[in-house]
């Protein structure tokens, strides 16, 4: 067996990845310079950090290249546990930044460990649902499978850094992935729809729109003569109805006042630009700046000027959308969706459990980032501070999303060898 | 298997929704407003500089400082210090602070402009005790003369008029308010330029904007060259202090303006620095004296016996008389049944037309006018030829010079009398008070002065005018006005006016070698005291031009209230000449006389509510 087939990596994908991380070292330069030039290698600046964890992935690169996979397969749960130990031990070591104690910092190099615990998630969900014994079926293991995806979302959720929190739900894909009932995915759909509408209207405007559908779901069920349980369909909809009830209370007093704010400004339901909708504003005046062909490298104005906030982390998308305009921006969500259509389609080819579903998370987080960021940046979505995969500022972000990306590379590159 | 490709379809539909957002917000025709992210500076070039026709400088620009504060830098500071300093009451200050930190915590704003250059080195010494203030330097007019202000005018700080009827201006730049500054001001403020520069989100300026690339630089401002003859200016002022009145002094072979003094008047100097405020409400507030109101340009008064110099010449054109003609004077002569009018020559003095000129005679010319009119059917139209033939010396109208203040005149024609007696209800009898200058006409001191450069170049003008050149350079033409006077008709007038000097009227204003033409007048006027019409003591006019053969200057004086011709206007008319033709003033008893010679007095008459005399 030769190693070093080429043509049995997916060289496409390491092409995209290569040319993302590039792209987002650019803008990075763009969103952080200061008007003097600066040393794309010196250390103290944003650019040239980004730069250094770029070597450092590659060099992780030929490492993971290296390994057998039934390394990863079996230090799954000691990755898992580990991020579990560390985020529960930032309560007493973390450090503070920008309101949570996400941080753990050793002299110059700080580390988000919220960002490992999307890979050990990762690994031990697709290592438990991998298990021969396993069936989605049974309550016993849906239950095993919440508390995996639970215990590192709730760490997160009380940092307090609900929005790298959310980033758990994306695991939801491979659990359904894997034979998860639908109706799990529809009635939380209908959860969230439900949450959404009361918020944006009210609880009998609520009630009204989820009586219709109730009923004509149930007349559609009748018609094709699809036996239903009444009782659970009752029980499902007074769920609803006490989740619609419910809403304001958990709106007022679970959330915090900034998350609230958040979202009822993408509700539509406070225009306020210069206070609380400050960020997303200016960054769809950034991106809007940019018209089709962009402002040009480093010619941005509302770039230069520093008008986004967070632009060279979570904002990136903003300098993108300006600088390098619609053509930019359209060719990062094209190259997006199509790096993770591109891995959802090679983990359905994947006969290894361990390995598809491993793919498939990664997938899931790819595409959740994407979703939530873009979606954030372009004024869909309320304020998440979550950034863009290979493309925003930051060091564990790169190194654990390349980590992650580099075992999609080496699982794809043996599924290739053993065929 | 919905299972399978769940995430791929999820995918796909977010980014199809994300390209629609994306398009709607980069490729919809309504964008964000992004201006707050470039700063505009405009660029101003130094206003045009102005000279007198000897080139010697009359406005410049000055350095002048503004007081500056960056609300978010300062620290506590001793206001009462600062406002002795800057000499602003102490609760003004505060003021102006807080409405800085209103307009921004990290922009500049301006606490006192118009600082001078030496309470600026003097305020540089401790402007360190006070951080988050600065003084920046920008520049005004420096108006070197003192003189001729009511020519040069003053510039100001625009009012939203000039903003709305002119989109270049922006709040707090200059623009010229009166005189030259004003009518000049496309050619005196150049254009300014802008130049660009990229803010960031705390509106602070980090740097040039696209390289520079878009800016425009400045256009230079003209440099204007005047025709005012300023040595003659400052001589022309002297000779009026104390008095009311205006002097217009023109070089008749081009129309070019030596001299234009009003009196009292403003100083443009006054309209810099920080008490331009108060200056500009006291003058407005002087309704008696009127420092604003140009009385060589816009005080319209009865011409008086100049006017009588224009008869001859109607009447000669007209060949209603000549040069033989005598006509007899009784002290008066009765021009309809019952109705005298009163003459100061002697019972039986016969006059030709040079003697009816040097005497001045009423009779002579009220006949002669008698006769211009009654030359045709009816006297309207012979009214309206003799308004012609007046009007085409440029009576009655705006002259077109470069200021743009001024009066008319009033030149009476046919219908205005038709209108105020009925049709044909009048005679020449009824206007006889228009043949020696008195009665409807109007004019203002500079037609009086133009007036006589058309008989100077013996039958023609050219239209008055300030500037001589500009960028020292540009050749401007003027149009050359015809009268309807033929050349030769002139030659026996002038013989006349020559005489009024040599033997007349005005011998007070010879001039030793010289042959000067002139002509006095002495305008009777009235006021409205509590309603009722009172007689002032005459205004003192007088036209002259030197050397009667050929005109350098002419000149016309007129001193309100005061009595005859040749008491104040002819001697001062005389020493203009004098000073202009030779340099120098030989006569300086007549000087001393005329500078120091106050009407005060005269001028305090009528604002003392008791009764008085006139004409003492």
């Amino acid at each position: 067996m030769n190693r070093l087939d080429l043509l049995k990596y997916d060289l496409v994908s390491i092409l995209i990845y290569i040319g993302l991380v590039s792209f987002g070292i650019i803008n990075i330069y763009s969103s952080s310079f200061n008007g003097s030039s600066t040393n794309l290698f010196d250390v103290s600046s944003i650019v040239g950090k980004q730069i250094i964890f770029f070597f450092l992935s590659l060099v992780v690169l030929i490492f993971i290249l290296f390994t057998r996979n039934k390394f990863f397969d079996n230090s799954a749960s000691i990755v898992y546990f580990l991020s579990i130990i560390l985020l529960i031990g930032l309560f007493v070591f973390g450090v503070e930044r920008g309101g949570a104690k996400s941080w753990y910092a050793l002299g110059p190099i700080s580390f988000q460990p919220s960002e490992l615990s999307k890979f050990g998630t990762a690994l031990f969900l697709s290592k438990f649902l991998s298990i021969i014994q396993t069936d989605l079926k049974k309550k016993r293991d849906i239950v095993i499978v919440l508390i995996i995806i639970l215990v590192p979302l709730i760490l997160t959720t009380i940092q307090p850094d609900p929005g790298s929190a959310l980033i758990f739900l994306a695991f939801i894909f491979p659990v359904i992935r894997e034979g998860l009932n639908l109706n799990y995915f529809y009635f939380g759909l209908y959860i969230i729809s439900t949450l959404l509408i009361t918020l944006k209207f009210n609880f009998l405007i609520c009630l009204t729109i989820l009586t219709i559908i109730f009923f004509a779901y149930l007349i559609y069920l009748r018609n094709k003569k699809i036996k239903v349980s009444l009782l659970k369909f009752i029980f499902s909809f007074f769920i609803l109805i006490s989740t619609s009830l419910s809403t304001n209370y958990l709106f007022e007093n679970v959330l915090e006042q900034r998350h609230r704010d958040r979202i009822n400004l993408v509700l539509g339901k406070e225009v306020d630009k210069s206070g609380i909708g400050y960020n997303i504003s200016q960054s769809k005046i950034a991106i809007s700046n940019g018209r089709f062909f962009g402002t040009g490298f480093l010619e941005g104005t509302q770039t230069k000027g520093h008008f986004v906030p967070r632009q060279h982390t979570d904002f990136i998308f903003s300098t993108i959308g300006e600088e390098w305009g619609f053509i930019g921006s359209l060719t990062t969500i094209v190259l997006f969706s199509f790096l993770i259509i591109r891995i959802i389609t090679r983990a359905n080819k994947q006969p290894n459990h361990f390995r598809r579903i491993y793919t498939y998370c990664f997938a899931s987080l790819v595409f959740f980032h994407f979703f939530l960021n873009v979606g954030m940046s372009i004024g869909l979505l309320p304020s998440i501070g979550i950034p863009l995969p290979f493309v925003s500022y930051g060091g564990s972000s790169l190194l654990i999303f390349s980590l992650m990306f580099f075992v999609y590379i080496n699982f794809d590159s043996s599924r290739l060898k053993e065929s | 298997m919905i299972r399978k490709n769940l995430l791929v379809w999820v995918t796909l539909i977010s980014s199809v929704i994300f390209v629609i957002q994306l398009a709607s917000l980069q490729l919809s025709r309504d964008s964000f407003n992004t201006d707050f992210a470039i700063q505009e500076i405009s660029v101003y070039p130094e206003r045009g500089l102005i000279f007198d026709r000897n080139g010697e400088l009359l406005v410049a620009n000055q350095p002048m400082y503004e007081l500056i504060i960056i609300p978010e830098n300062t620290v506590e500071f001793d206001t009462v210090q600062l406002s002795n300093l800057i000499g602003i009451e102490q609760n003004e200050l505060s003021e102006r602070i807080s409405s800085a930190k209103k307009y921004s915590t990290k922009l500049p704003s301006v606490i006192k402009s118009q600082i001078s250059k030496e309470k600026n080195a003097y305020l540089q010494e401790k402007i360190w005790l006070f951080e988050g203030f600065y003084l920046r330097k920008n520049s005004v007019r420096d108006y070197i003369s003192p003189f001729a202000s009511n020519v040069i005018g003053y510039t100001g700080e625009v009012d939203q008029n000039d903003i709305n009827s002119n989109p270049y201006y922006e709040k707090g730049e200059m623009i010229g308010k009166q005189g030259i500054e004003s009518y000049y001001e496309e050619r005196l403020k150049g254009v300014k330029g802008k130049r660009y520069f990229q803010k960031d989100r705390f509106n602070r300026i980090i740097g040039p904007y696209n390289d520079s690339k878009e800016d425009i630089s400045p256009k230079k401002a003209d440099n204007l060259t005047l025709t005012i003859d300023i040595k003659l200016q400052e001589y022309a002022e002297s000779l009026l202090i104390n008095k009311k009145g205006g002097i217009v002094a023109i070089e008749p072979s081009s129309g070019e303006i030596l001299t234009l003094v009003s009196a009292p008047t403003y100083q443009s100097s006054q309209f810099i620095g920080q008490d331009r405020g108060f200056y500009f409400q006291s003058l407005l507030k002087d309704t008696i004296n009127k420092p604003l109101f140009d009385r060589a340009l816009q005080a319209q008064y009865s011409p008086g016996s100049p006017m009588k110099i224009l008869n001859a010449l109607i009447g000669l054109q007209e060949g209603v008389i000549d040069e033989n003609t005598n006509f007899t004077c009784n002290a008066g002569h009765y021009y309809a049944k019952n109705a005298f009018m009163a003459c100061h020559n002697k019972f039986g003095t016969i006059s030709n037309l040079r003697k009816g000129i040097y005497n001045s005679c009423n009779t002579f010319f009220a006949k002669t006018y008698k006769m211009i009119i009654d030359k045709y059917d009816s006297p309207s139209l012979g009214l309206d030829n003799w308004s012609k033939h007046i009007k085409s010396f440029g009576l009655g109208d705006y002259l077109g010079y470069d200021l743009s203040i001024g009066k008319k005149g009033f030149i009476p024609e046919s219908s205005y009398y038709n209108r105020f007696y009925g049709n044909n209800r009048w005679s020449a009898s009824t206007t006889i008070s228009n043949s020696i200058g008195q009665g409807e006409i109007l004019t203002t001191p500079i037609q009086m002065a133009n007036f006589a450069s058309a008989i100077a170049n013996r039958g023609f003008f050219y239209k008055p005018h300030f500037v001589k050149k500009i960028n020292n350079q540009e050749n401007i033409s003027f149009e050359k006005n015809i009268t309807s006077i033929d050349k030769e008709n002139f030659e026996l007038v002038i013989n006349g006016m020559v005489d009024v000097v040599e033997r007349g009227t005005a011998r007070i204003a010879k001039i030793k070698n010289i042959n000067v033409a002139g002509k006095t007048g002495t305008v009777e006027n009235f006021i409205l005291i509590e309603g009722e019409k009172k007689q002032l003591t005459d205004h003192s006019t007088f036209i002259a031009f030197a050397p009667a053969e050929d005109p350098k200057i002419v000149v016309s004086v007129f001193v309100e209230n005061g009595y005859w011709g040749s008491r104040w206007a002819a001697p001062i008319a005389s020493l203009i000449i004098e000073k202009y033709l030779t340099g120098k003033v030989e006569r300086k008893w007549l000087e001393n006389r005329m500078i120091n010679g106050s009407l005060l007095a005269e001028y305090e008459k009528p604002y003392k509510f008791q009764n008085f005399t006139i004409n003492e």
